[in-house]
């Protein structure tokens, strides 16, 4: 069936863009967490180096994905737009600042305007993954009717969707922090990879917590789903995503990068396919709106499919040509390399994230990152039981 | 200038949420269009700037094209967000069309989807590979960025000259049955809209950057940097000038017979008949025109080249079904016209000048010319798409669907409007000023390495200034 080949394709557009784009939206957390301007300098630079070069030919699959989801699913797609207004106008103002605020805080000299583009940057790389996972969680939840043309705040409001949105929000960390150990281990910088490792285990926690409570919480909003994920045909994704996550946690600290890179990958693959498996033909659960019954004529879906195979064919390579560049450290300025937001104007010795520079550790706490998380799960926690129970 | 024009005739709707909603579209898509035009032939420039700098070893071309590029990493980026702004705002905004004909106007914005992942990835080889790939190397991963700008907004203008002219589908029951891609793609409007925007995109680019080096020019900058960077702005755009005059003589006439109501509103067609007068300039309030010029038969001559064509007059059309506030559509187009020939006059002086002397014009109103051309090409493509876009009206899809039935029914569009435009204000000023810092910076030419975004700095430059730490 044509239909169920394009949401195949939907899905995996989706997925490059959570794997990609995420990671993108992860590193603007870490850039928020980093600290003071003198304790945050060393992982800013890291991070505005990794990000530099590709995160807008990683944010291009947003474009697609909405593209493809129009074209091939417009009933669907008008609901969604209609119901969820207002969280996706959210996004769309967060993805507008994050841009922004990254592309200018390169060119400003002076560090209160550096200071304010890159807190734009970072605290819009929070709000953009929120507010999508609201709007994923509020359709898997099943808040989306099918003839939506109102706006509801109820439908992303609920403990589902807000899971949902600290969810994504958390794998967009995890994600940010396993690659940038692997750019610090690439870059020869042993301090990063270690900071970045710490990051990356308290990011597995959170993010798995939150993975376990949104499916707990799926029980009652949407059993279906549930059932399929729990015992169903999805229950394979689950077990994978957990491996996975138990995997990184373990592995992170002991080196192999680009094994626990794909790893992790891999465990963001897995959620996101689970979740599309579970609720499969259905587009918005809770309604009959299926893959095939919500939209396009038959040409729409082949000329998709062409043009999928034909992107697969041109951009395919051009993202691998991208991205072996930037892993061989052919992008950018190599010794004149990013100088991050905050970096104090008057000390402008060269930025020490060099690839034969070695810095002192930063100063903090073993441990310290894990008790945030625990601190940050407990919070979330809380807020959601007394979302319940309201 | 163009979002207060469209909230002033949309007012005439009177659909609630269809008012703010146009508005919002015409600011965002306003003010994204400058960007798409850098967007699609910025590179392209820069790229010959490179070309000349590699070719004839010429440093003040390569010091040009490497500048540049460094601009063009902050206007590929904004316009990045800002063409996702519109994506959004289809659905947000426009329900309605999404829904309805999202199944046969999605192709051609797939197709846009993949030239846009091709310019986004080469855009992030090239900005940042100056440093360490090899020259030719580097220039060819420039290549695909100009050449996908240029298909990317082919499939754009697909998208926006269907809804002119829809077809290549067939309905039956308020659903879309069948769909043939490519008649949606090269739709009868197709084969005018995308050479025209495209060429205004180039010449919104050239003398955007003519205009940045005449004004340095002005200033006493007489130097071979600045008149090379005049050059390789200005030729290639006045070059083009008389060709895309050409391919809007053709738009026009075509629109004549395909959208003739919206013709009669750029030509203050009231009644359909023929002999009919060209009106210049002119304001059309209840049936009467004021401060126009009147010249008789020249429409009918452009429309048929004889004075005897019949041209179809407003009146054709019940008045729920003509376009509202004709006089914006008028002015609106006879200003892009008058740009277009001005420019082309400007350039015949230039080349005038060539041919007798083989230098470029030394007078001052020549560079003050050449100071403003940019901006005034910027007016011409936004009127322009004034033209298109409220000479439609009231339909979103011609003769399909109107632009009320498409709107969204959310309430709310007015908040989002008003912090949009404060947003968009903001993201101008700050690029405007970023790109003004840069200037400047390159102006005292000792900082450059302390720039991280755009390409590094010229090695011996870069040397200097680490020994001088």
């Amino acid at each position: 069936m044509a239909s169920d080949a394009v949401g195949g394709i939907l899905l995996a557009g989706i997925t490059l863009y959570a794997v990609f784009g995420g990671a993108d939206f992860g590193g603007g957390l870490w850039d928020l967490l980093a600290g003071t301007t003198a304790q945050g300098r060393a992982p800013r630079a890291l991070i505005d180096e990794s990000i530099t070069p590709v995160w807008e030919g990683n944010h291009v699959w947003l474009v697609f994905d909405l593209v493809i989801f129009w074209t091939a699913f417009p009933y669907a797609f008008a609901a969604v737009m209609n119901t969820l207004a207002l969280p996706l106008w959210l996004a769309l103002a967060g993805i507008v600042l994050r841009g922004a605020g990254f592309a200018f805080r390169k060119e400003l000299s002076h560090l209160s305007l550096q200071r304010a583009a890159g807190a734009t940057f970072a605290f819009s790389s929070l709000m953009t993954p929120f507010f999508m996972g609201t709007v994923v969680g509020a359709i898997a939840a099943g808040a989306v009717p099918a003839d939506g043309t109102r706006a509801s705040l109820a439908a992303w409001t609920s403990p589902t969707a807000l899971l949902a949105g600290f969810l994504f929000v958390a794998a967009c960390g995890y994600l940010a922090a396993v690659y940038l150990v692997g750019e610090a281990a690439s870059r020869g910088n042993r301090a990063m990879q270690a900071y970045f490792a710490r990051r990356a285990q308290a990011a597995a926690i959170v993010a798995g917590g939150l993975s376990l409570a949104a499916l707990f919480q799926l029980q009652d909003s949407d059993p279906v789903i549930f059932d399929r994920l729990t015992s169903g045909r999805a229950l394979p994704f689950v077990v994978v995503s957990g491996v996975c996550g138990l995997a990184v946690f373990a592995l992170i600290a002991f080196g192999w990068p680009k094994v626990v890179r794909a790893i992790a990958a891999l465990d963001v693959t897995a959620v996101v396919w689970g979740w599309g498996v579970a609720q499969y033909p259905v587009i918005l659960p809770g309604t009959g709106v299926t893959l095939s019954n919500a939209g396009a004529p038959e040409a729409t879906m082949v000329a998709l499919i062409v043009v999928f195979i034909v992107a697969v064919v041109l951009v395919g390579p051009s993202f691998a040509l991208l991205y072996a560049l930037q892993g061989r450290h052919l992008l950018g300025g190599g010794e004149h390399v990013a100088v991050p937001a905050g970096v104090p104007v008057a000390d402008m010795r060269p930025p020490a994230v060099g690839r034969h520079r070695q810095q002192p550790p930063p100063t903090e706490h073993v441990g310290s990152a894990t008790r945030t998380a625990a601190l940050g799960l407990v919070t979330i926690a809380a807020v959601i039981r007394r979302l319940r129970h309201r | 200038m163009l979002a207060s024009g469209m909230m002033l005739h949309a007012v005439a709707q009177g659909s609630a949420q269809v008012v703010p909603a146009r508005a919002q579209m015409a600011t965002t898509l306003g003010f994204h269009i400058i960007l798409a035009c850098l967007g699609i032939a910025f590179p392209s420039f820069v790229l010959l700037a490179e070309f000349i700098g590699l070719r004839r070893r010429n440093e003040t071309a390569l010091r040009l094209a490497r500048r540049w590029s460094q601009a063009m990493g902050v206007l590929i980026a904004v316009g990045a967000v800002t063409g996702t702004v519109l994506s959004f705002e289809m659905g947000l905004l426009w329900p309605g069309l999404m829904r309805q004909y999202g199944s046969v106007l999605g192709f051609p914005f797939a197709i846009e989807g993949l030239f846009f992942f091709l310019e986004a990835i080469f855009a992030g080889v090239y900005l940042w590979g100056w440093q360490r790939l090899p020259g030719w190397a580097h220039w060819w991963s420039g290549v695909p960025i100009a050449v996908s700008g240029i298909f990317g907004a082919m499939s754009v203008i697909a998208v926006n000259s269907w809804m002119n002219q829809p077809g290549g589908f067939t309905e039956s029951g308020g659903q879309i049955t069948s769909v043939s891609p490519w008649q949606v793609f090269f739709n009868h409007a197709a084969i005018y809209e995308m050479p025209h925007m495209i060429l205004a995109a180039y010449m919104v680019a050239g003398f955007l950057i003519a205009g940045v080096y005449a004004t340095g020019i002005l200033r006493g900058r007489r130097d071979r940097y600045h008149y090379a960077g005049f050059a390789i702005g200005f030729v290639p755009a006045a070059i083009l000038t008389p060709f895309q005059i050409f391919v809007g003589d053709t738009a026009a006439r075509s629109i004549a017979s395909d959208q003739p109501v919206k013709f009669a509103a750029m030509e203050y067609v009231t009644q359909t008949s023929r002999q009919v007068p060209e009106w210049i300039a002119g304001v059309y309030v209840n049936g009467n025109i004021y401060a126009g010029i009147k010249i008789p038969y020249l429409d009918s001559l452009l429309v048929g080249f004889g004075p005897g064509t019949r041209v179809i007059g407003w009146d054709s059309v019940p008045p729920a079904d003509r376009p509202p506030v004709v006089w914006l559509i008028h002015l609106a187009f006879d200003v892009m016209v008058g740009i277009g020939s001005l420019l082309l006059l400007w350039g015949l002086w230039a080349a005038y000048e060539w041919w007798r002397r083989r230098r470029l014009p030394p007078q001052r109103p020549f560079w003050w010319a050449g100071a403003v051309s940019g901006l005034a090409a910027i007016v011409a493509m936004e009127c322009g798409w004034v033209v298109t876009e409220v000479g439609r009206q009231p339909w979103v899809v011609y003769q399909y669907l109107t632009t009320a039935d498409a709107a969204t029914r959310n309430g709310g569009v007015v908040t989002t409007l008003t912090l949009i435009i404060i947003l968009y204000a903001v993201l101008g000023v700050a690029t405007i000023a970023i790109l003004r810092l840069l200037s400047r910076r390159w102006r005292r030419g000792d900082t450059e390495e302390d720039v991280p975004y755009g390409p590094s700095p010229e090695p011996q430059s870069a040397d200097a200034g680490e020994a001088g730490r």
